[in-house]
Order: structure tokens, then sequence, then C-alpha cells
């Protein structure tokens, strides 16, 4: 072997440290106004709802919603200020216009593209042939993740485009994580994320809830409400109305 | 075929020193040729428990460092024909115990015929705790009837069947839950968890249930493992623990509050 090539194989596969793709939670921060003040004060309230959610959670920051004019106005270095005197990590920009992309690069944050339907609304891509639907259905059937063993504290498993299925109970301190819907039969006492792409009509099904948090496409509830909510019975959670909704599962006799 | 048994907590000071002296004492009892470990490396207290210390020369540091081989550090147990102690070292620090080395050691002991490995772990989730567990064919997991010794049991339970040696392979450790330090007038009071709540917690097959005893505090001071003392409740139901391990039923006992002796009673009703 050539001397160049040893070092192209050792650049290859280097030996302090290893490369991995990986998906993780991530709160995302969606701007319907540029006005840093109400912003300050409605995180404000929120973090103080539930400090242990925020506490350096890295954020993402949601700006397609805002008009031109907001994005030409955003101050986004004072709202990183904002954020991390509450205790969050800004990290990424979402959709962001050409200045706000320039921004984000002086202030060392990821730029994320626009979420999907964004996307095709303003690229204006013609709508795919019938049969290319129908293909990419097939292909696409959502995987179910089944897990069969108990999630112990400190683990954590993400269904990632489809539903997860737990035949057991969820602990404290673990979390289960799903596109889509979450069924946990056994009791959830640790804390559960449906829909984390979006989906608002992505539900959570387990047959005790005991849960430290929940949450469907990002809107969630803490321990302290949920104490009050049909603590210990066996429930389905789904959005609302934009609200999270808890509902005792039909009884059966 | 050695069967390694790591015996942990994540929260420390629940037993696990005092449950690694019995059960290995236990298994040498009934005639199986059995080597406890103390990776509590810089802590060194296995070997007060088995009333050894004096005898310490060389430690399980030592063998790995290869400085001593395995034969010169195992102590032989005064009491039990077929235990041997490796002891840890109280003069270095946990990072000492590296995989190929614990590797090593427990291939060794395999080779010398051992059918048991018993491995006292330290507490805590850190590399101490890990090199204790990874190489571990089945786990007695011990939790007091507390919140946060169960939570930390938990832990260790989702640990094992992640990041131990079977579970890379995509096989199971083999759970077994000792509740420790039980008072069932505490739990009555509920002032502690009983053991059905903790059994439902950690959705694992419970192993036995020791109660808080005196003698075990006693047995630790005289240097005597608790099991020994086949009087006293602790004794015994580190016994039937054992039983179990080997594969046999044995029913649950000292699970309800102690039978109050008449002249107790009678004193009680008149004061
Ligand atoms: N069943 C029991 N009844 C009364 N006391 C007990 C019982 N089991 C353990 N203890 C006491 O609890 C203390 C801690 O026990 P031990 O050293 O075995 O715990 P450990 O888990 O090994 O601690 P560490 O995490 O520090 O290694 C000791 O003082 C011991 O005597
Ligand atoms: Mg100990």
């Amino acid at each position: 072997m050539s001397k160049s090539a040893q070092r192209a194989s050792a650049v290859d596969r280097p030996e302090s440290f290893q490369l991995k793709g990986g998906l993780f939670p991530m709160t995302l921060l969606e701007l319907k106004s540029a006005d840093l003040k109400a912003i300050k004060l409605e995180l404000m309230e929120k973090v103080t709802q539930s400090p242990a959610f925020f506490q350096r959670s890295p954020l993402v920051f949601g700006v397609e919603q805002l008009t031109d004019a907001e994005q030409e106005s955003l101050d986004l270095e004072g709202l990183c200020v904002i954020c991390r005197e509450l205790t969050l990590l800004p990290t990424a920009t979402r959709g962001a216009n050409a200045r706000l992309l320039n921004e984000s690069g002086r202030l060392g944050l990821a730029i994320l593209p626009r979420s999907k339907g964004k996307q095709s609304e303003l690229t204006a891509e013609a709508p795919p042939a019938p049969e290319a639907v129908a293909a990419a259905k097939t292909e696409a059937s959502p995987p179910t993740r089944i897990i069969t063993t108990p999630i112990r504290s400190g683990q954590q498993i993400y269904a990632r485009g489809g539903d997860l299925v737990v035949m057991a109970s969820v602990s404290a301190g673990a979390e289960v994580l799903a596109d889509g819907n979450i069924h946990i039969y056994g009791a959830l006492r640790g804390r559960a994320l449906a829909g984390v792409q979006g989906d608002e009509n992505a539900r959570i099904f387990c047959s005790s809830q005991e849960a430290e948090l929940v949450a469907v496409a990002g809107q969630f509830m803490v321990d302290e409400v949920l104490r009050t909510n049909h603590w210990k019975d066996a429930v389905q959670i789904y959005l609302a109305g934009g609200r999270i909704q808890i509902t005792p599962l039909p009884k059966h006799n | 075929m050695a069967k390694i048994i790591v015996v942990t907590s994540g929260k420390g000071g629940v037993g696990k020193t005092t449950t690694s002296s019995a059960i290995s004492t236990g298994l040498a009892l009934r005639g199986h040729k059995t080597a406890v470990i103390d990776f509590d490396i810089g802590l060194r207290n296995l070997d007060l428990i088995m009333n050894c210390e004096r005898r310490v020369v060389y430690d399980f540091v030592n063998v790995i460092n290869g400085e001593a081989t395995l034969k010169q550090a195992l102590i032989k147990d005064k009491r039990c024909e077929n235990l041997f102690i490796l002891p840890a070292s109280q003069t270095r620090d946990k990072d000492a115990l590296t995989k190929e080395g614990v590797e090593q050691v427990l291939n060794e002991l395999k080779e010398l015929g051992f059918e048991y490995v018993i491995c006292d772990s330290p507490a805590g989730i850190e590399h101490g705790a890990f090199m204790a567990l990874y190489f571990a064919d089945e786990a007695v997991v011990v939790a007091n009837p507390e919140v946060s010794s169960v939570r930390d049991s938990d832990r260790i339970l989702g640990i094992l069947q992640s990041k131990s040696r079977k579970a890379e392979l995509g096989e199971n450790v083999t759970e077994h839950l000792l509740i420790t330090r039980y008072d069932p007038e505490r739990v009555a009071r509920g002032e502690m968890l009983g053991v059905a709540d903790v059994e439902e917690i950690l959705a694992t097959k419970l192993l036995g249930v020791i109660p808080e005893c005196q003698s075990v505090l006693k047995a630790s001071n005289q240097g005597v493992p608790v099991i020994h003392d086949t009087e006293s409740r602790a004794g015994k139901a580190y016994a039937d623990a054992v039983a179990r391990l080997t594969g046999e039923q044995v029913e649950h006992r000292f699970l309800t509050p102690e039978h109050k002796s008449l002249f107790q009673r009678l004193f009680r009703r008149s004061a």
C-alpha cells in the first residue's frame, strides 16, 4: 500500500472519534412577531411554568411565519441574548431570508431548511403524477416500532416516521418520541412526545397516566398539571383547538 | 461454565457489599467454587466485611497490570472451603480498570474452574460500575424501598440491557431484584415503599427481600458475612435468596411486621 493510500484510509476511519448521524429533539420557537419585548415577556412566563423542561434545551428559531418586513427588522442577536438569559440555547434558524441567513452565520447559528409544506408553496413544484404518489405511499407506509421491554430511566426511544408501540411501562426519567402515535400498554411514568415532526393529529395512549410530561406536535403539558388530570387512569392524549386534552379510554365490562 | 453475577444498584450505601459477601458465601456453602471481586477501587470494603484485610498482599489492579498473578492475589476464605476473594486496591484510581484487563481476569477465573464469580460494584453509573457490569451474565440489582433508590435501580437495569456485552450481542442479562433494609412496620406506616410497589415500578423478578436487621451491622463489625448468622432474619433471608438464585423455589418471608412476644404485648398494653 502506498503512503498516501495508508493516510487516506486512516482518515477514512479516524481513531480519535466516530462520526454518526443523530436525530435529537429540539424545541422550535415559531415566531409570530418580531417584537422582542412581547416575546421576552411570554417566554419568561413559559419558562417559569416548567423550568426543568427548558433547562439548557437547544432551541430553533422558526421565522417563516414572519412577514418580509418583520424578517427585515428582527433583532436576532437580541433574541439570542434573551433566550440565553432564560437558560435556553439558541442553535439554529429555520426559514430565514437573505438578511437572517447572514445574521445566523455571524451569530454561529446553524441554518435549517424551510418546513416541507411551505417549501412546495414557494418553489411551486409541479404536483407529482398520480402513479408517483401511489408508489411513494406504499414505500413510505409508516414503519411501526414495537418495543417489548420496559423503557428505563435515562433511556430514549424514537420511532422515526411512524408509530411507537411499547408493550411495557415507560419509567420516570425515560423518554419516548414518535413522528406518529404512541401506544403504551403499561404505565407512562416518564415523558412521551407524539407527532414530533408537527403532526397535530398524533395521539398518545397509555394504560396508566403517571407522566412527567406529554407533548403532541410541540404542545406540551407538565407533571403538575398531569397530576390533576386523570392521574393513573387509562387515557388518550391529543390536541383539540391547539391544546392538550386528556380523556379516559372507554371502559369494557 | 462460570456464571458472572454483578451486584449493583446505582445508589450508594444500599447494601451491595453486604449482599456480595452474603451471596458469595452462600453459594460456596452450597459447594460451588466461588470468587468474589471488589470493583470499588480506592475504597476497599469487601475485605473488611469478609475479615481478610490483613491478608491482602496483591489486589485486582496488580493482577490487571501484570504485577502479580491471579493465584497470588486470590485470598482463600477462612471459613469456607470454596470461597476466594479478589480485593480492590486502596491506592489506585478507578481508571486502573480496563475492559481488556477485567476480561482477562474473568477468563482466568473460568479456567481455574470457578462456577460463580460475584462482582461487587461501586455506587454510581460511572466507569467502575460499568466495568463491574459489562461482562455480567446475571445481575442482582439491590434497591432499598424508597423512591430515589428505586429510580437508580431502574437506570442501572436500563444500562445493563443496553450497554453490557450481552446487550451488544443482542442477548439479555438475567435480572434479579433484591430489596434490602426492608422494614415492614415502616411500610405499614406508609414511610417506605412496599414490596409490591417496588416490583411494579421495576417490573422485574424478585429474588428476595432482606429485612432491616441489627445482625447486619454486628456481622460487618465482626467481619463475618451475615449469612453465617443462621439465627438472624437477614441471615435467613439471604440464605433463601441464594437458594432461589440456584433455581430452588422458596417462599418469601419477613414481609410483614414481626409478631411481638407476649411479654412485649403485655408491656405495651400496660404502658
Ligand atoms: N439488611 C440490613 N439491615 C441493616 N443494615 C444494613 C442492611 N444492609 C446493609 N446495611 C447497612 O448499610 C450500610 C451500607 O451497606 P453496604 O456497605 O453493604 O452498602 P453498599 O451498597 O456496598 O455501599 P457503597 O455504595 O458505599 O459500596 C452498612 O452500614 C450496612 O451495615
Ligand atoms: Mg460497597
